[in-house]
C-alpha cells in the first residue's frame, strides 16, 4: 500500500517535471545544452524627417508576424513622438504622432529577430481566388499566350511552371516574344508586376513580396520585391532574378502586396530606409526574452527574474540535490559508510573551487594534521564542546598556514582551501578521532576513504556543465531527483557491500 | 548465478529490507527513547516485573562526581555505561578493586582520575547518539554464569535476541575476546554464536565475518553449549515487546549466576550479524510471524511460536 502510494507520487512528480521541462525545451525554446547561441539580428527601420512646427502624423507600415524570422522584440524610438499599432496581419502599421516637431526629426522602428523554427512554405493558406487572364492586347497577348505554352510544355506543376518562366523572363537568348514583354520595364517592380500578369495568363495567382537581404552592417536599404505564386496549399517565393524558391536564411520578408511605404502629414520625408546589425547571443537569453514576450509564467516566474547575483547563488544551490542523490545511491545501493550523511556534499562544494586533485590533497592534510592535534587532545582529558572548539581553532590554523605556504611555494590554487567548509571539517576530525579509538584504525580509515569517495563521486556530478546547465534551467526536472528519492526510499534490496559482508553465507552455507 | 538472487534464496535480510520493511514499518518513533534511554528502560522493565541487573546509581551533572565514592564505597566491581550509549559505547567494567585504584575487565588498571574523566565525557555526550549530554548509570556488574567461562575473555558475555512482533525469531550469544576489549559487540572482535532457538543450544559461529568452532584466545570449543534457563529467558525477551511496543526489537540478556537471565538493554536497531551467526537467513521466520492469523498476548505462548517457527524453518 505504501510502496504503491510512493510509486504513484514518483510518478506524477516525474510526469511533471519531465512534462515542464518538455514544454520549456519544445515549446519555449530553451536550449538544453549549455553554451549553444543564435544569430540575433536587429533590424532598424529609420525614418528622417524634417517638421515645420506643426502636428506630424506618420504612418508606417510594419511587418508581418510572418517574417521567417522569429520576432524577439519591437521597439518603437524617437524623442518628440509617441507611436501606436494598427491593424493585423499584412495591413499591421504604426501611426507615429506628434503634436510640434521642428527641424530634423529620426524615427526608429527596432525589430529584433533570430531565425526561428517557423518555417513559411510550410504554412497553408487558403487559395486566394483565380485571377481573370488580363486583356495584354497585342502584340503582346500572343507573346504571353506563346510564352506560358512553352513553359508549361516544360513543367510539372504550379512551382516548377513558375520557376520556368522567371527563368526564360530573366534569359531571353533570342527569345523575342520575352524581349517584348520586357520592353520598357526598368525597375524590379515592374518586373515583378510583368511576371505577375503574366502568371495571370495561366490563372495561377501570385503577387509582390516585399522582402530585405540581412548583412551584417548594412544601413539605408530599401526592400526588393520577391515574386510568390500560390500553389493551390501555400504561398512560394520565388526570386525574380534566378527562379530560386524559399526565402534565403538571410532574408526577411516584410510584407505583401503593395509596395511598403511611408505616409507623412505634416513634414517632409528626408531620407528612409533600413539598417541592421548581427550579434551572436546565447540562446539561453533569446529563448528567454521571446518566452517573455509570449507572457509565459513558467519563465516569468523562473530563476531568470532573479538578480544576477543570487542567480549565480542558485547555479550551485540547485546542484545540491545532485549530490544528496549520488549520496544516496552510495549509501542505500553500493553501501558506503561515510561521515555524517551530507558531509560529502558540502566536500563536493569545496571541491569545485579548488579542483579535484589540490582539493582531495587539502583535505587529507587537514583531516590528517587534524587528527594528529586530536589525538594529542585526548591525552588532555577536555571536555567535548571545549575539545570541538579546540579542534575547529586548530583546523582554521592548519588551513591558514597551508594557505601561506602554497602561497610562498607558488600554488595558488591552494588558497581557495579558505572555501572548504571548516566546521565539517572539524567535526569529521572529531568523529573519526572518536570511532577510532573505539573501533580501530580500520573502522575510521575505511569511513574516512569512503566519505572522500563520495565526496569525488558528487564531485564529478556537480561539476557536470551539462548537469549544471539542465539544474538550473529547468529546476523542474529536481521533481525526477524528488522521485528516485522517493522511490529509493523504498527500496528494499541488497546492497552492493552486502555481497562481502555476507560472504561466507554466499561461499558456505549450502542452498536451501 | 546471480550472488543477489542467491541472498534472497538464503532468506538473508539487507540492511535496506530491515530498515524499511522491518524497522520503519513496526517500531513508531516515538517509542524510540524508551530503548535509546537506558535508564528509562531499567525504570519500565522493574516497575513490569522483569529481571534487569541492580541500579547503583545515576550521575547527571559533573558536581555530582564527588558521589561516585559513596555509589562505590564498599563494592568490588560495578559497570558505568551511558544512559544513551549505542554499540557499547562508551562502557567500562569494572571487576576489581586495587587499594584506590580499580581493574578493567580488559586487565588494563584505571586510576580515580580517569574513571571521573571517563564519567565526565559520557555526561558531556562523547558516547551518545548524536552527542548530547548524557547522564552516567552506574549498575551491579553481572557475574556470568560460571559455565560460560571457559568462552569468554574478560569480559561478559550477552545474549542477543531478535524479537519479531513479540515473537523471538532468532538468537545469538555473543563472546567477548582479546581483540574486543572484553565487550562483546561483533564488529570490535566479539565472537557470535548462534543459538538455536526451539531449545537453546548453540549451534554456528562466527568471528570476524568468518566460521569458527574455537574461541580464539581459550580454545574452548563454542558450539553445542546449553544455555541454562532457556525457557525463561526467550519468556523474558517477549515480555520486552510489551514493555517498549517496539514491532522489531532486540533484546540483550544475560545469564546471572546468581540471579539467572536478566535483561540488559533493548535495541530498536538490532543488526544483522545474527543471521552469519545462526547460518540462516531471517527471512523466512519473519515471513513466518507475519503469516500468522494473529499473535497471542501471553509472553510464554508467543515464546512458543518462536520456538515452532525456529524448528521448522531451521
Amino acid at each position: 500500500m505504501k510502496d504503491l502510494h510512493v510509486r504513484l507520487l514518483a510518478l506524477s512528480l516525474t510526469l511533471i517535471g519531465l512534462g515542464t521541462a518538455a514544454y520549456k525545451a519544445e515549446v519555449l525554446g530553451l536550449p538544453l545544452t549549455p553554451d549553444t547561441t543564435a544569430e540575433v539580428w536587429t533590424v532598424d527601420m529609420r525614418v528622417q524627417l524634417r517638421g515645420h512646427g506643426g502636428p506630424v502624423r506618420v504612418d508606417m507600415p510594419l511587418p508581418d508576424s510572418d517574417t521567417g524570422f522569429t520576432r524577439l522584440q519591437e521597439e518603437f524610438i524617437a524623442t518628440a513622438f509617441s507611436a501606436i499599432t494598427d491593424g493585423e496581419g499584412t495591413e499591421r502599421r504604426a501611426i507615429w504622432t506628434a503634436r510640434r516637431a521642428r527641424g530634423r526629426q529620426t524615427l526608429y522602428y527596432r525589430l529584433q529577430l533570430t531565425k526561428g523554427t517557423t518555417n513559411l512554405a510550410q504554412q497553408l493558406s487558403p487559395v486566394p481566388g483565380y485571377p481573370e487572364v488580363p486583356d495584354y492586347g497585342e502584340p503582346q497577348g500572343a507573346a504571353v499566350r506563346g510564352l506560358l505554352d512553352s513553359v508549361r510544355a516544360e513543367s510539372a506543376d504550379i512551382e516548377s511552371f513558375a520557376r520556368r518562366l522567371v527563368l526564360r523572363y530573366n534569359h531571353p537568348s533570342g527569345d523575342d516574344r520575352v524581349r517584348l514583354l520586357r520592353d520598357g520595364v526598368t525597375h524590379a517592380e515592374g518586373h515583378v508586376r510583368n511576371l505577375i500578369q503574366i502568371l495571370a495568363g495561366a490563372r495561377i495567382p501570385a503577387r509582390v513580396a516585399w522582402t530585405l537581404e540581412l548583412s551584417k552592417g548594412m544601413r539605408a536599404q530599401h526592400l526588393q520585391p520577391w515574386l510568390q505564386v500560390h500553389n493551390e496549399r501555400h504561398w512560394i517565393i520565388i526570386n525574380p532574378e534566378t527562379g530560386a524558391t524559399g526565402l534565403p536564411a538571410t532574408r526577411l520578408l516584410w510584407g505583401t502586396g503593395k509596395r511598403p511605404t511611408v505616409h507623412v502629414e505634416g513634414a517632409k520625408v528626408v531620407e528612409w530606409g533600413f539598417a541592421a546589425t548581427r550579434t551572436q547571443r546565447g540562446v539561453l537569453a533569446v529563448a528567454t526574452q521571446r518566452a517573455e514576450d509570449l507572457g509565459s509564467l513558467l519563465v516569468s516566474l523562473s530563476l531568470f527574474s532573479l538578480p544576477v547575483q543570487t542567480q549565480s547563488v542558485y547555479r550551485i544551490l540547485l546542484l545540491v540535490p545532485v549530490g544528496a542523490l549520488i549520496v544516496v545511491l552510495m549509501r542505500n545501493i553500493v553501501g558506503i559508510q561515510t561521515f555524517g550523511t551530507f558531509m560529502p556534499v558540502l566536500i563536493a562544494m569545496a571541491f569545485r573551487e579548488t579542483q579535484l586533485v589540490v582539493g582531495i590533497t587539502l583535505f587529507c592534510l587537514v583531516v590528517a594534521l587534524g587528527l594528529l592535534v586530536r589525538f594529542y587532545l585526548e591525552r588532555l582529558r577536555l571536555l567535548l564542546v571545549p575539545r570541538l572548539a579546540a579542534v575547529l581553532v586548530v583546523v582554521v590554523l592548519i588551513m591558514a598556514v597551508i594557505s601561506v605556504f602554497s602561497h610562498r611555494l607558488g600554488f595558488d590554487r591552494a588558497l581557495s582551501v579558505a572555501l572548504f567548509p571548516m566546521v565539517i571539517l572539524a567535526m569529521t576530525v572529531e568523529r573519526m578521532s572518536v570511532v577510532w579509538e573505539e573501533a580501530g584504525a580500520r573502522d575510521a580509515l575505511q569511513k574516512g576513504l569512503g566519505s572522500l569517495a563520495v565526496a569525488v563521486l558528487a564531485y564529478l556530478a556537480m561539476n557536470q556543465p551539462q548537469l549544471a546547465h539542465l539544474a538550473f534551467v529547468f529546476p523542474e526536472l529536481l521533481l525526477v531527483v524528488l522521485a528516485v528519492a522517493l522511490l529509493l526510499g523504498r527500496y528494499t534490496g541488497y546492497r552492493l557491500t552486502e555481497l562481502w559482508r555476507f560472504r561466507t553465507a554466499l561461499r558456505e552455507w549450502e542452498r536451501p | 548465478m546471480n550472488p543477489f538472487r542467491r541472498l534472497r534464496e538464503l532468506g538473508l535480510v539487507g540492511m535496506n529490507r530491515r530498515n524499511a520493511a522491518y524497522i520503519l514499518e513496526h517500531n513508531p518513533r516515538r517509542r524510540y527513547p524508551l530503548v535509546d534511554d537506558k535508564l528509562l528502560t531499567k525504570r519500565l522493565a522493574e516497575a513490569a516485573g522483569i529481571a534487569v541487573p541492580k541500579l547503583l546509581g545515576v550521575i547527571t551533572s559533573i558536581r555530582q562526581l564527588d558521589a561516585l565514592d559513596t555509589m562505590l564505597d564498599g563494592r568490588e566491581d560495578f559497570v558505568i555505561k551511558p544512559t544513551k550509549g549505542s554499540g557499547g559505547n562508551g562502557i567500562v567494567v569494572v571487576t576489581n578493586r586495587l587499594g584506590e585504584h580499580w581493574r578493567r575487565a580488559s586487565g588494563l588498571p584505571l586510576s580515580r582520575d580517569e574513571l571521573s574523566y571517563h564519567v565526565a565525557n559520557i555526561l558531556s555526550g562523547m558516547h551518545s547518539l548524536g552527542g548530547l549530554p548524557d547522564r552516567v548509570m552506574v549498575e551491579q556488574r553481572v557475574r556470568f554464569d560460571a559455565r560460560f567461562d571457559a568462552v569468554s575473555y574478560r569480559g561478559v558475555p550477552d545474549i542477543r535476541t531478535v524479537v519479531y512482533r513479540g515473537v523471538p525469531v532468532m538468537a545469538m550469544m555473543r563472546l567477548p575476546t582479546h581483540a574486543s576489549d572484553g565487550k562483546a559487540n561483533l564488529h570490535l572482535g566479539g565472537i557470535g554464536v548462534g543459538i538455536d532457538i526451539a531449545d537453546g543450544h548453540t549451534t554456528a559461529a562466527i568471528w570476524r565475518d568468518r566460521p569458527v568452532r574455537l574461541h580464539p584466545d581459550t580454545l574452548a570449543s563454542v558450539l553445542d553449549l546449553e544455555v541454562p534457563d532457556w525457557d525463561r529467558l526467550l519468556e523474558l525477551a517477549a515480555q520486552c515487546q510489551t514493555l517498549c511496543g517496539l514491532g522489531y526489537l532486540g533484546v540483550d540478556l544475560v545469564l546471572d549466576q546468581d540471579y539467572g537471565p536478566l535483561v540488559l538493554e533493548l535495541n530498536a536497531r538490532p543488526g544483522l550479524s545474527v543471521q552469519l551467526a545462526n547460518r540462516a537467513g531471517l527471512g523466512p521466520r519473519l515471513d513466518a510471524v507475519d503469516a500468522l492469523k494473529q499473535i497471542p498476548h501471553k509472553a510464554c505462548a508467543r515464546a512458543a511460536i518462536g520456538r515452532e517457527i525456529a524448528s521448522t524453518c531451521a
